[in-house]
């Protein structure tokens, strides 16, 4: 503060007027970097399109067609009837939309057990929450799917998880392991911290009970934290690839990142119908975050910011 | 707060738990029973099998630490630490320093920042598995963009992922340019948290633009360069999505990774005891780096 306070006695020195040139050449430059940047972000995506529009013949040219005249959408025809990409794809979004709906239902429950309600062993019980967003997924991959693989009464299972293969290859094998998150926990439990107390002190007096409080009071309040939640469960879910592929047989259940390579290892590679099927793995993700990247940008800061 | 004091305490002598803990029993046991059953068991379980030489279509026989002495022996696990390794170190110094760059630029006053952010990150949304395809696609030895991009500036053309030395710094190419928006977006929320204040007084003192980034801005960004830094190895150590998509481990298991290792050992030989050896040799290589994160998540990086 004393540095701020001396300083603001000494005139400012004029450097813009000083050396206008240089300073304006700085800015091409930092425009002439970005734009380059911009493309070679933009390229990679656009080219996908491209080549998902073209005719056959056209993309198998050297050098390449960059603006085709004909634009066909037969690849995306093949991609639907001889991909089965129509299949992925319904099936990506239900898994990615129930694991996301479950987990903002369970852990903004939770969070509000940790933030709001008094009971013994609340602090312990919540750091067992946080040690598990610690462990790296890989560690408990093996068992998990054994034990989705021993899920009692379900896909031929005995009582004892014998004999079947469980939760194997099924929506809520795919669904269920997914949902949750140590770290949303988190970051529920420190947004309804901030929540005034005397709301729901008024909601007890009249009678309300827990869960109306949490439906009817807190839930309302806390739509930019269950914004962010929802947004980054929905997107991880959409990209997670390891899982699916460990507990996924049949292409009745295959999502969408699983077609993208069983359809590139299948076949002699077709790349007009590859790139379909790519572009449709990324249109909702790219949307979700055109559409609300004011969350997504908060939602990074969040996980850094102290709560 | 008092009638919840008052509330608490007149039921608490009626039934032994008050209205509140019963609440919180049920408000937490949906997660509690998931984490259990999907996160701490298998987690713990990991450990036991890695003991077992435990494969699904055979009957699990205990074999003690034989599984850690054959990992030792074994010259594609060795391959497989090697390669993420030289993934991590390859990836790494690019991601990050062009991560903060772009974060400087796109700070300041800019004609499209907004526009420039936003195509910056777009990789970061797209899953692994699709910017591989893409990149499968542009890496194309004969009909790909990149070698037509190269004989246009009159260089010959590259093998890319189908060379033993070339298959992994095409990976690590990819990787940077897929990541580095990520690292530009927190590098930026850590850049707002700095105290406009600062920079005043150093303009005023007369300080440079490189003055002031390298005695300003980098020190007050160092919790922010550890997080990065940190979840970046942990990441990375991880690699497997295009590994997977892309090589295959291959060529000549050039690009073979740790996951990638565990993978093949537990889900295509179904050698499931081994591989849950390998991955608990993962967790403990990462372990140290996880609990800094975590503590860095918890107790933040960013200046409020």
């Amino acid at each position: 503060m004393a540095v701020t306070a001396m300083a603001a006695r000494r005139p400012a020195p004029r450097r813009a007027k000083r050396m206008p040139l240089g300073h304006y050449l700085g800015r091409a430059l930092l425009y002439l970097v970005l734009i380059a940047g911009g493309l070679s972000m933009l390229i990679p995506f656009l080219w996908m399109i491209f080549t998902s529009f073209k005719p056959r013949q056209e993309i198998f040219k050297m050098p390449p067609v960059i603006w085709t005249t004909r634009y066909t959408v037969e690849h995306y025809v093949v991609a639907i009837t001889r991909g089965k990409f129509d299949i992925y794809f319904k099936n990506s979004f239900i898994v990615s939309g129930a694991t996301t709906l479950l987990t903002l239902f369970i852990t903004s429950l939770a969070g509000y057990a940790f933030a709001r309600l008094r009971w013994r062993g609340r602090e312990v019980v919540f750091l067992i929450v946080l040690g598990t967003a610690m462990l790296p997924g890989l560690i408990a991959l093996i068992p998990t799917f054994l034990i989705v693989k021993a899920t009692p009464l379900a896909g031929g299972n005995d009582i004892l998880g014998r004999g079947g293969t469980g939760w194997l290859d099924s929506y809520p094998g795919l669904i269920l392991p997914a949902v949750g998150g140590g770290f949303n926990v988190f970051l529920i439990r420190q947004f309804f911290s901030t929540l005034p107390k005397e709301l729901e002190d008024a909601a007890r007096v009249d009678g309300c009970g827990e869960f109306g409080i949490f439906s009817r009071i807190i839930i309302p309040l806390s739509k930019p934290v269950l914004a962010v939640v929802a947004l980054f469960t929905f997107q991880g879910s959409w990209n997670d690839f390891l899982w699916p592929l460990v507990i996924v047989q049949s292409d009745r259940m295959r999502t969408i990142q699983l077609g993208l390579t069983l359809f590139r290892s299948q076949h002699n590679v077709e790349w007009g119908v590859l790139m379909a099927g790519t572009t449709l793995a990324t249109a909702p993700t790219v949307a979700l975050f055109l559409a609300a990247q004011r969350y997504f940008v908060r939602g990074i800061a969040l996980t850094g910011i102290k709560g | 707060m008092s009638t919840s004091i008052v509330g608490w305490t007149q039921s608490r002598k009626r039934r032994g738990l008050t209205a509140q803990e019963r609440a919180a029993i049920v408000f937490v046991a949906p997660l509690m029973i998931l984490l259990l059953v999907y996160w701490i068991i298998p987690s713990l379980a990991s450990l036991f099998y890695s003991l077992t030489n435990y494969s699904v279509v055979l009957p699990s026989k205990w074999v003690g630490l034989e599984n850690y002495s054959r990992l030792a022996g074994d010259v594609l696990f060795w391959k497989s630490l090697k390669n993420s390794a030289y993934f991590t170190i390859g990836n790494i110094p690019f991601t990050m320093a062009i991560g903060l760059a772009l974060a400087i630029a796109v700070n300041g006053a800019l004609v499209g920042r907004n526009f420039f952010r936003i195509v910056f990150y777009l990789p970061g949304v797209t899953s692994t598995i699709a910017l591989s395809m893409v990149w499968l696609w542009l890496f194309d030895p004969h009909f790909g963009l990149l070698n037509a991009f190269l004989k246009l500036l009159g260089l010959p053309p590259q093998q890319w992922l189908q060379s033993t030395s070339q298959a992994m710094p095409s990976i690590v190419l990819m990787s940077v340019w897929g990541s580095v928006g990520g690292t530009m977006i927190i590098y930026l929320a850590g850049l707002q948290g700095i105290p406009v204040q600062l920079y005043e007084a150093a303009e005023v003192d007369g300080a440079t633009k490189w003055q002031q980034f390298r005695y300003i801005t980098l020190p007050s960004l160092q919790p922010v360069t550890l997080y990065v830094l940190v979840t970046s190895i942990i990441g990375s150590f991880q690699i497997f999505g295009p590994i997977y998509a892309m090589t295959d481990g291959g060529p000549a298991f050039a690009t073979t990774t740790i996951v990638h290792q565990i993978y093949i050992n537990g889900f295509r030989y179904f050698h499931m005891g081994y591989a849950a050896a390998q991955s608990w040799v993962l967790f403990v290589l990462l372990l140290g780096l996880s609990i800094i994160n975590l503590r860095l998540q918890v107790f933040g990086f960013i200046q409020d």
